[in-house]
């Protein structure tokens, strides 16, 4: 991965998050470089897609672990965000319950789940913010790479984990508001989010974790443990031999992954409004998959391009023709897979093919 | 059983079985320190199985497999026996080909594997000169800012032999070294062999008879699981039972 694309990508991704905030917040209405409010959510809601894929990035192209329910923990910080911000509406609510949420109101709810607990502390809410993505992780991983799961099992074990919570999300006595989810907000950290500034606001701060993240991943990869964690990814059993722990590199690996795909989801709830258990469900993670392949695995960078240009796509095809989207979006995989094995970023190097993922053929000699 | 001294590596009645399928049969094998061994034997004679079970990727079904005193080998699992010092070359030529002949070594250079150590390491003036003296031994010096994906067959079996150096071993497993390699190549690695072994106890399983010959080192044959003939080359290339089962054919 070269160091100068990284550094351009940073410059991209906050330089245009402070030129749309700017034209959203400076320019009166009407000017022909004022940014409508709504075009600064949807660059918000792309940057969070991106730290998703970033996430993504990390574990499948750089430690050959296949996520297919990454999306999981982006839901999972969405949804410790979604309750904090919900205790902020206070009597503001419908039936105006300065304790209950209107959901649970709604559900004859006496008292407040403990496990509600401590969310109107926005301290507490960042600290699990990082903690639930992060806690399952680590369980969940050290499980499976202790025994060894790896490859095609270890997809679809992750396939049925954010399917389990799908499920379990969508029951009422979850007390996480059923299928309707968390929703109706009213602030954050004091700010009004229907406010322009607030949403303005939203927008720079997630470019700039989307930096933090992109810098944190860059340094992982370029370190010593990411060519150990690299080698795991073509030779595991060599690794092994050699004396390193496998199982301790993907691990790593992975919990910090989650914990990024978490922030994600965090900033990605107050910008979209809403968080409900669709976003658990298993065709989410494959998207996400799907921005990586197209950008180019293993770059860090073209997870950023894939995830941006996906979902731009995305917004532009569902409002034409959305029937065709899904179709569109699977011979985008299709196509990517065979003709551009190193996804737009590959096809950008000279070679055409991926950095460092493309193992060489055999030599000629 | 009482321990010779100098014994570095003793194989004690070791059986696997894979499906009924019997690869070791009471398999028994004594290694001294400093000493080189080559393993011969037809296909399916269980040399492969050896080095598996050695190494911690095969357990045992019974027997016991004793390294250095006292340590039982049958009790660890891979990365702990390579903490221990045992090395192994695989049979087709396995090292991390997106990294650089330089990146090869310095992971495989002995140190501290933990991921809290790697994540925050930085390169050593000690680790830079230790590599170096390898990039010598294994004769890649002029190519040690290449991808090792694009080396020849012939250097990525050295760089593999080099990355075992780095590691530090008391003992070296080596699985056809010379497999596809040309004439001159074989030289050099029998050259290079002899070389480790002057510092390292090493254990070379081969099916080129000539190359063993060069190495000029006691020989054990294996046939189905178990020892067949032990000694000197000429000594096993005229028992009877070898000529049979694996010469003579």
């Amino acid at each position: 991965m070269s160091r100068v694309s990284l550094n351009l990508c940073l410059l991209a991704v906050l330089g245009g998050a402070g030129l749309l905030a700017i034209g959203n917040v400076a320019m009166p209405e009407g000017s022909a470089y004022h940014v409508p409010t709504y075009a600064v959510s949807l660059a918000g809601k792309y940057l969070c897609y991106a730290m998703l894929a970033v996430a993504v990035d990390l574990v499948w192209g750089f430690a050959g672990i296949l996520s297919l329910g990454h999306a999981a923990f982006f839901a999972l910080g969405g949804y410790a965000m979604g309750m904090y911000l919900m205790r902020q509406i206070g009597t503001r609510g419908v039936y105006g319950n300065a304790i209950l949420p209107d959901f649970m109101v709604f559900l004859n709810y006496k008292e407040l789940p403990w496990y509600w607990h401590g969310f109107d502390n926005p301290a507490f809410a960042i600290v699990m913010v990082l903690l639930v993505p992060g806690v399952l992780a680590l369980v969940f991983g050290w499980l499976a790479f202790r025994s060894r799961v790896s490859g095609v099992y270890l997809s679809i074990i992750t396939q049925a984990l954010t399917y389990a919570l799908l499920l379990a999300f969508f029951r009422n006595d979850m007390g996480l508001g059923g299928n309707n989810g968390l929703t109706d907000f009213k602030d954050m950290f004091g700010f009004a989010l229907q406010a322009d500034a607030t949403r303005s606001g939203l927008l720079v701060a997630t470019a700039i974790f989307l930096a933090v993240q992109l810098l944190v991943a860059r340094y992982v990869v370029t370190s010593r443990f990411g060519k150990v964690l690299i080698a795991v990814r073509d030779t595991e059993s060599r690794t092994r031999f050699l004396g390193y722990r496998p199982e301790a590199y993907k691990l790593f690996v992975f919990v910090l992954s989650a914990v990024m795909a978490g922030i994600g989801g965090a900033l990605y709830v107050p910008q979209i409004g809403i968080i409900n258990p669709g976003e658990f469900s298993p065709a989410n993670s494959i998207e996400s998959v799907i921005w990586v392949a197209v950008g180019g695995r293993g770059t860090l960078v073209g997870a950023v391009i894939g995830a941006v240009l996906v979902n731009f796509g995305k917004t532009i095809f569902t409002g034409a023709l959305p029937e065709l989207w899904l179709f569109a979006l699977g011979a985008m995989f299709i196509l990517v897979t065979l003709l551009l094995p190193g996804g737009i970023l590959g096809l950008l190097s000279r070679q055409g093919r991926a950095p460092k993922i493309t193992p060489a053929a055999e030599p000629a000699e | 059983m009482k321990q010779h001294q100098d014994t570095l590596l003793y194989l004690d009645g070791v059986n696997v079985s894979f499906d009924g399928f019997r690869a070791l049969n009471a398999l028994s094998l004594v290694l001294e320190k400093g000493e080189m061994r080559a393993v011969i034997g037809p296909n399916g004679a269980g040399k492969t199985t050896m080095m598996d079970v050695i190494t911690g990727k095969t357990r045992p079904d019974s027997g016991r497999v004793v390294f250095g005193n006292s340590t039982d080998l049958t009790k660890l699992d891979e990365p702990d026996i390579a903490a221990l010092g045992i090395g192994r070359k695989f049979q087709k030529p396995t090292v991390f080909e997106p990294h650089s002949v330089w990146d090869n070594l310095l992971l495989a250079l002995a140190g501290d594997r933990r991921p809290r150590f790697t994540l925050w390491a930085r390169p050593q003036s000690e680790e830079r000169d230790r590599i170096e003296e390898i990039l010598l031994t294994a004769r890649l010096a002029e190519h040690r800012h290449r991808r090792a994906g694009d080396l020849s067959h012939g250097q990525k079996q050295w760089l593999e032999i080099g990355m075992l150096l780095a590691q530090e071993p008391q003992l070296l497993l080596v699985d056809e070294p010379v497999a596809g390699m040309t004439d001159s190549e074989t030289e050099q690695t029998a050259e290079l062999l002899r070389e480790i072994n002057r510092t390292r106890s090493v254990v070379v399983v081969e099916h080129d008879m000539a190359f063993v010959r060069a190495l000029g080192v006691k020989v054990t044959v294996l046939h189905e699981g178990s020892v067949l003939s032990e000694g000197s080359i000429d000594h096993v290339s005229d028992d009877p039972r070898v000529i049979e089962v694996y010469l003579g054919r």
